[in-house]
């Protein structure tokens, strides 16, 4: 094991940058699937007819496959059929499309748990249905979601380093291209990478226990 | 059209890949319930080095990427020397980090038996471990099921990092079919069933289970 020739600066910063990458992907995946997560949800918690038992069985058939295919899909499969993505926007569509699925089930149980009489009173006092939603169910089911969503989060910023199949220089490609240039830099090189991957998702996680705390 | 020819043509590798899929499931399965089990206790017993340890691996590995763990067995333990085949280095590593996941399930059943019944069980003369087997861990064995129902789908898709390893499972397979045919949509939505055919029926069971749970409330 070289601990200091795996650790040279140059090797840091070659690390830094694929982490870089890393938490661009992740974050472009999390706004984008919590905002389709959020419509998705809404619908299948609105129960109209038919639309809801749609988004049912597609959110189930994605929620069941690896994400892996789903990369392999927005990767290799997508150009077959004439849609021709880059890495980086192949990673964050598979991503998007798998973690949409996963949060849209957390913000329809979400919804789900907020009491009936919430909505009895609301439209009682003269509120429309989707005024209701907006201003009544969505807010306090947002509340009780925050736990499970940023769990979720933290699961998608480790999932990010699937996309190492697809040679996206993010991280885990990064941590194997140094890897590859000599065998006695693999085991520093992924105790680093782990500790880097570590100390984000453990801050999250921290944050996502203090918010439990303040809501229970 | 999808064309089945491709599924039929290549059905035993499709055959094969699905059954090491299963076997890599199934033994990371009871392996990381095993060692979840055992953290679990750790995590929730009195002593505190014991204690530190459980925290420190659930902690520590639920925060890094499975396929990270999967490299340490794949790349790492070559590079000290020991040489694992890709399907036994994948299985350790989904092991690894599935215990993780379960030594938090199991201890949160534990702990969601209510107090009381230990505190009856004990002045009822059982001692620690018999009021452990007979009182409380039937009781938590019941909330626990469905959260390793979860675990347990999210093993057979974690399953497919073994396809990165050569690890000769559905996706190594597809990747394969893949390559021989210069076809990919086709050949990954046969996957897909694949996949599903283990996944739904599970992710049925385990709907099914929480709600029959929720009504027993």
């Amino acid at each position: 094991m070289d601990f200091i020739g795996a650790y040279a600066p140059s090797h840091l910063t070659f690390l830094l940058e694929g982490f870089w990458l890393t938490l661009q992907v992740a974050f472009l995946a999390i706004v984008f699937s919590f905002a389709i997560a959020i419509v998705v949800g809404v619908l299948r918690y609105a129960n109209i007819p038919g639309v809801s038992q749609a988004l049912a069985t597609v959110v189930e058939l994605i929620r069941n496959l690896p994400l892996l295919l789903i990369i392999f899909f927005t990767y290799f499969a997508l150009p077959e059929v004439g849609i021709k993505l880059d890495k980086f926007y192949a990673a964050v569509l598979a991503l998007v499309i798998f973690e949409a699925a996963m949060l849209s089930e957390i913000v329809r149980s979400g919804l789900k748990s907020v009491e009936k009489g919430q909505i009895e009173a609301a439209r009682s006092s003269g509120l429309t249905y989707v005024q209701t939603l907006w201003h009544i169910i969505l807010p306090q089911a947002l509340r009780r979601m925050v736990p499970p969503i940023v769990s979720q989060f933290i699961s998608l910023l480790k999932d990010t380093s699937l996309a190492v199949v697809i040679a996206l220089p993010e991280l885990m490609n990064h941590a194997q291209i140094i890897n590859g240039r000599n065998v006695n830099y693999v085991i520093p090189t992924f105790l680093l990478v782990a500790v880097m991957y570590f100390v984000v998702n453990y801050a999250l996680s921290i944050v996502s226990k203090r918010l439990e705390n303040k809501h229970a | 059209m999808i064309d089945f020819s491709i599924l039929f043509d290549h059905w035993d590798m499709y055959l094969e890949g699905f059954w090491n899929t299963v076997q890599a499931s199934l033994l990371a399965l009871v392996g990381s319930f095993v060692l979840g089990t055992l953290f679990a206790i750790f995590r929730i017993s009195p002593i505190r080095p014991l204690n530190w340890i459980g925290t420190a691996y659930v902690e520590f590995v639920r925060n890094i990427p499975l396929i990270l763990v999967v490299f340490l067995f794949f790349v790492g333990l070559p590079a000290m020397g020991i040489l694992l085949a890709p399907f036994v280095a994948g299985t350790l590593g989904l092991t690894v980090y599935t215990a993780a996941f379960i030594a938090e399930t199991i201890r949160a059943g534990i702990l969601a038996v209510p107090k009381g019944q230990m505190e009856a069980a004990r002045s009822s003369g059982l001692t620690y471990g018999q009021a452990m087997r007979y009182i409380i861990l039937p009781q938590a064995i019941k909330v626990v099921i469905p959260p390793m129902g979860n675990q347990f789908i999210n093993l057979v898709k974690n399953s497919s990092v073994l396809g990165v390893i050569a690890g000769l499972d559905l996706m190594y397979f597809g990747d394969l079919i893949s390559a021989d045919t210069f076809v990919t949509f086709d050949v990954y939505i046969f996957v897909a069933i694949f996949y599903l055919i283990l996944t739904l029926p599970l992710s049925m069971l385990v709907s099914y289970w929480e709600r029959r749970l929720a009504g027993s409330r």
